[in-house]
């Protein structure tokens, strides 16, 4: 008896800080030409074709007509506990953003409600309402009060934001001379500092270098861990999300597809995005001859992953069939989507006089890759081919695999200058006195 | 523990003045802000807010105090059109301050929650700093030319600026909303308050319109321009009933400019 007292008690004090119902948004999808709408057009509208205008609303009016409507996010039930760290990751468009939009309350829920046990802090972007007129100083103090803190906490932070964005040199210089180095350290400092029971994170850590973007991980796991602070994390960045969150969510087409631990969900949402190569269909072309089925990444070990690590081989696979006799061969490119005329790797299935089938039927072929990427992601192309110039059947998926550096490699992959070469092929120096 | 709920609401509550109460810091902030990015890189910085209705009140002196003989009920004409210029400028200024205060702050309004009132709210300040500037130099006409002000005169002066705080954020918030959606607002508004200055006594007294001066008293700004002249300058008793009519007249259109604003706030992030 004693103890159930002590239970519900207890229960009452975790009540959940975020507790989501059955939220869902809605937008309406405005064909325009472009720009803003004006008055004048819509008179225009109105003059020209009153009938059909008048036609419009009143079959509007009684339901017989909808407007184009689109659902960003549909039922959304959640509860996140007090102290967790929550990672959302999924496609871009499908519906990350608007979540937290909706929960940093810019914008309204069409249904549902959520609520809150707690003071609201989010960081959509970095640097929100920073003036370039005024100083560094200045807009401390502005852009602090814009996240929701009270002077006096400014005041006292003060000298620790000057201190992490690490820019007292320039404190009394406009941001408009700032480097966006500077711009960025010193925005993201002053978010850094603000204590608020809940914290919204959107990718922020895309902007800045490789060395301060360690720095604010650094820091939010810091803030994580020991000031028990929940914080709610949307990221492409995989890695990152391992790092700082418990528990993740995958959401796709504003829906909630997963839940649960962190590593179970990435696996699950990385191989959903596999399970869409497989029903890649290239339309553009006639493929009746050759027709490439699926393209499978697949880790050292074998498992569909593609997700790699850098001092790991890994493997792409091939389906494809053959629907007449032909002699041909399998392209494979490996590039980054930003230069894509630039080939980080090319190869052919017929590369060392090996020879491909010809005979119709279905084939897999399958190629080794060596570790010899460097963290990022690139794309791949694969194709069949019986010149260079032309492919029966080809796919191409931007930014499919994700190379990360668990440090397993003898040499320090990430230092700076590193980071700036594609390829991480060990080579082997030989030094000796002449 | 701060406890929030999150769901579509469209009226306005004693919960919006409660939060609003506690966002004042940034109200400050916003209003520190735009002062100050005013006048930086400018070379004779706040000097601005003095020139400005100095060189209109010389203008209209010259033109039509000075050229068009325009009767000012017996004060010198600078004087007399300065007292209104004061109160007009601080209306038409703020009004379009108002007008423009979501679109000026789009960046802000998408990425971090406030209570939007606060944009507008600190546009009026922003003005009202530069009236008080301005009002320096009737200060020093009201020395050149001698003019002693009735001290009970003075003390409805609070009450005109009420008036004409409350007309400008009640018509302000209304054009601000309809700003957000179509802007046609911000072509139209510079001709709407030129219009509305030849509307309202500034350069000419309101007894100019003979019988018909009664129809000015639909602008709510007629009634502080008058009552103002009558209670720094003596030029004619204190009408109560003008006071009391604009004072009715801005509370209403208060209540619906904010009626207005609080009904499409919640969407102004997604169609800005």
């Amino acid at each position: 008896m004693k103890n159930m007292q002590i239970d519900t008690k207890n229960n009452k004090n975790l009540k959940p800080i975020i507790e989501i119902r059955n939220i869902g948004k809605k937008y309406n999808i405005v064909h325009q030409k472009g720009g803003y709408i004006a008055l004048r057009d819509i008179l225009m509208n109105v003059l020209k074709s009153p009938f059909s205008f008048l036609k419009t609303k009143a079959k509007r009016a009684i339901g017989l007509e909808k407007k184009e409507e689109f659902w960003a996010l549909k039922n959304i039930n959640l509860t996140i506990k007090k102290g967790e760290v929550v990672g959302i990751i999924g496609a871009n468009g499908a519906g990350k953003s608007t979540l937290l939009k909706i929960l940093s309350q810019i914008t309204p829920p069409t249904e549902g409600e959520i609520v809150l046990r707690g003071r609201v802090g989010s960081l959509l972007e970095v640097g929100t309402g920073f003036h370039p007129e005024l100083t560094g100083r200045e807009n401390i103090f502005l852009n602090g009060a814009i996240l929701g803190m009270k002077k006096k906490e400014i005041v006292k932070k003060f000298d620790k934001i000057v201190a992490f964005a690490d820019i007292d040199k320039f404190l009394d210089t406009p941001v408009k001379y700032y480097s966006s180095g500077m711009y960025v350290r010193l925005a993201f400092s002053v978010a850094a500092h603000m204590e608020p029971d809940i914290l919204i994170i959107d990718e922020v850590l895309a902007v800045g270098d490789a060395e301060f973007q360690k720095k604010c991980l650094g820091k939010m796991d810091n803030i994580a861990k020991t000031q028990d602070r929940t914080i709610i994390f949307v990221s492409h960045n995989m890695e990152a999300i391992k790092r700082i969150c418990s528990k993740c969510i995958y959401i796709n087409k504003g829906k909630i597809i997963n839940i649960g631990n962190t590593e179970e969900v990435i696996t699950k949402y990385l191989r959903k995005n596999q399970t869409g190569q497989i029903e890649y269909t290239n339309t553009k072309i006639k493929k009746d001859e050759a027709e490439i089925l699926k393209m499978t990444i697949k880790d050292y070990a074998g498992n569909i992953n593609s997700n790699l690590d850098m001092s790991e081989s890994f493997f792409i696979e091939i389906e494809y069939q053959l629907k007449v006799e032909l002699s041909c061969f399998v392209v494979l490119k490996i590039f980054k989507s930003s230069t894509p005329n630039i080939f980080i790797l090319f190869s052919l299935s017929n590369d060392n006089n090996q020879e491909s089938p010809k005979n119709p039927g279905l084939y897999k072929a399958v190629a080794k890759i060596d570790p010899l990427l460097n963290s990022d992601s690139y794309s791949v192309l694969v194709g069949i081919s019986t010149n260079t110039t032309n492919y029966l059947d080809y796919i191409i998926e931007h930014n499919v695999i994700s190379i990360y550096n668990s440090g397993k490699f003898a040499f320090p992959a990430v230092e700076t200058i590193r980071k700036n070469s594609l390829t991480v092929i060990p080579i082997k120096w030989d030094i000796s006195e002449m | 523990m701060e406890h929030t709920v999150i769901k579509s609401r469209k009226t306005f509550s004693l919960k919006d003045v409660k939060e609003l109460w506690q966002y004042r810091e940034l109200l400050y902030f916003f209003s520190w802000r735009d002062l100050k990015v005013r006048y930086k890189q400018t070379f004779v910085g706040v000097a601005w807010a003095i020139f400005q209705p100095f060189i209109t009140m010389v203008v209209f002196s010259v033109f039509f105090g000075g050229l068009a003989k325009m009767p000012s009920d017996g004060v010198p004409y600078p004087i007399f059109v300065y007292v209104g210029l004061l109160f007009w400028q601080f209306f038409s200024g703020s009004l379009s301050e108002i007008s423009g205060s979501l679109i000026n702050n789009q960046a802000i309004i998408t990425k971090v929650y406030f209570p939007r009132l606060i944009l507008p709210i600190s546009s009026v300040i922003t003005k009202f700093v530069d009236f008080l500037i301005a009002t320096v130099i009737l200060i020093g006409l009201m020395f050149y030319y001698g003019y002693i002000p009735h001290l009970s005169g003075l003390l409805i002066i609070p009450l005109l600026l009420l008036i004409t705080f409350m007309a400008s954020i009640g018509l302000g918030l209304f054009l601000a909303s309809i700003n957000v959606k179509y802007r046609d607002v911000r072509y139209a508004l510079p001709f709407f308050i030129q219009t509305l200055l030849f509307l309202t006594p500034v350069i000419y007294p309101a007894s100019i319109a003979g019988k018909y001066s009664y129809l000015l008293a639909i602008n709510p700004i007629m009634g502080v321009i008058q009552s103002a002249r009558a209670a720094i300058l003596g030029t004619t008793p204190i009408n109560w009933l003008l006071i009391e009519i604009s004072l009715i007249g801005t509370f209403i259109l208060l209540i619906f400019g904010i009626y207005v604003f609080k009904k499409t706030e919640r969407y102004f992030a997604d169609i800005i």
